[in-house]
């Protein structure tokens, strides 16, 4: 296997893997890609976490089928075929997120068709997938979109209580009429510019100053931990 | 495979082929996928159009098929728009019971207001729901059911309850309250509804002409 070498030359096994993606790594905190549905979908939890489920599913799909046929794909047309694998996912994803959750589908919008242009993915599938295996490429692509829900729930999170006063409460979108029994109401109100563009952008700010404030406040008395090769090179 | 000559016909010929490859099981996925799930999507729009326009008549109170019976009408003049308007009507044994038109608030703050606006067949409101707007977020789009119950004041009114004077907000000497800093949005939304109360009160008979021949 031609590619075994380049396989187990990474650092690290699926536990790193998980580990960068998550959190070393994120999508959204770190390396601020896919900003557009990040800002765009963030005003609730509920959202959020259909967006972030409905991209995991097609980083896992896509990464899994470009690392199948990864030796197939030369470099020149590679992202030619990419497009092709990733519309056709998506196109599949939004059908029967259509069929099977209606309401939530409806409250996304244009944001699931969108995936398609999600920049996160061709990320994944040119760095990752077309030179790994298809096990690895897969468990890359849960992992990032894990990275990139996680974000997405955290901003909605913060966003639906500080705009709305709320949290969950458009559960009944993804659970089913049981999901309102989820809802937190706490003041019936909120600020509504969190609710606004500017509210997303200032929200994911202080997201990103707090996992900084964290990281820095872990850093001091440790020595300096090593730099992954991704975050290097991923920066175009 | 060699990488040796990128531009060599066989590599060129194989990427060709992989990409027609991969593009033909791609339309085959999804010709699958939307084949498989076109009856459902289609139910579930039929579902939400339907929750939608219950909350306009009850469903108790009628037994035809309001999406199948549905029609359109023009009149720029008290519907805000050119186009076709679609009208629900609800019929109970042939008797009309209620008709939820699709009007235009067509000078909204922001751009046109979309309105379901409810109407019984003795020419009062059952009901208004905003069906789509761009009023501005924190002022004007309070006219909306999901920010404010501004929208629940119309049940049970009519071209009567309050006279035509009153059918405008309290800043121009009407009945309906604004908000403050936005008088445009429930103005014009009060208009719309007004001007569909007029219609329906011009058309009630040949609106429902047809169903009502076809009643045994």
């Amino acid at each position: 296997m031609t590619d075994a070498v380049h396989a187990d030359g990474l650092p690290g096994g699926y536990r790193r893997l998980l580990a960068d993606r998550l959190w070393h790594e994120n999508p959204s905190l770190v390396q601020l890609f896919g900003l557009c549905p990040l800002l765009a979908v963030s005003t609730s939890l509920v959202a959020g976490l259909g967006l972030g489920v409905a991209t995991t599913l097609a980083l896992i799909t896509t990464s899994a089928f470009v690392a199948l046929i990864r030796r197939f794909i030369g470099a020149e047309y590679r992202l030619a075929a990419f497009a092709l694998i990733v519309a056709t996912a998506i196109t599949a994803i939004d059908l029967l997120m259509s069929a099977f959750f209606y309401d939530l589908h409806v409250r996304l919008g244009i944001f699931v068709p969108l995936i398609a242009t999600n920049c996160i993915i061709f990320v994944r599938l040119e760095r990752f997938a077309s030179r790994q295996t298809v096990l690895r490429a897969a468990v890359d692509g849960l992992a990032t979109g894990i990275g990139f829900t996680c974000a997405l729930v955290a901003l909605g999170a913060i966003r639906e209580l500080t705009g709305h006063g709320t949290l969950l409460a458009d559960a009944a979108l993804l659970f089913g009429t049981s999901g309102y029994s989820l809802t937190v109401d706490l003041t019936g109100g909120g600020l509504e510019l969190i609710n606004l563009p500017a509210g997303a952008f200032l929200s994911l700010g202080l997201l990103i100053a707090a996992r900084n404030w964290l990281i820095q406040r872990k850093r001091e008395g440790e020595p300096e931990t090593s730099v992954d090769n991704e975050t290097a090179t991923v920066h175009m | 495979m060699g990488a040796a000559d990128p531009g060599s016909p066989r590599r060129v010929m194989t990427g060709i082929t992989l990409l027609a490859a991969v593009a033909a099981a791609g339309v085959i996925i999804a010709t699958l996928v939307h084949d498989s799930t076109r009856q459902q999507i289609a139910e579930n729009q039929r579902t939400a159009i339907l929750r939608t326009l219950h909350e306009l008549v009850r469903p108790q109170s009628y037994d035809n098929d309001l999406l199948a019976d549905a029609t359109r009408v023009i009149d720029p003049e008290r519907l805000g728009t050119p186009q076709p308007v679609i009208v629900y009507r609800a019929t109970m044994k042939g008797v009309p019971v209620a008709v939820i038109i699709s009007s235009v608030a067509p000078d909204g703050y922001g751009g046109p207001i979309r309105l379901l606006i409810g109407i019984d067949d003795t020419g009062v409101l059952t009901g208004v729901r905003i069906a789509g707007h761009q009023e501005t977020p924190g002022l004007g789009a309070a006219i909306s059911q999901d920010r404010s119950d501004w929208i629940t004041v119309f049940p049970g009114l009519s071209l009567v309850n309050p006279d035509p004077s009153g059918w405008t907000v309290r800043k121009d000497g009407g009945y309906f309250d604004q908000f403050t800093g936005a008088t445009i949005s429930p103005r014009v939304t009060v208009q719309a509804i007004h001007n569909a109360l007029i219609y329906f009160s011009e058309h009630a008979d040949s609106l429902f002409a047809d169903l009502t021949d076809k009643a045994p």
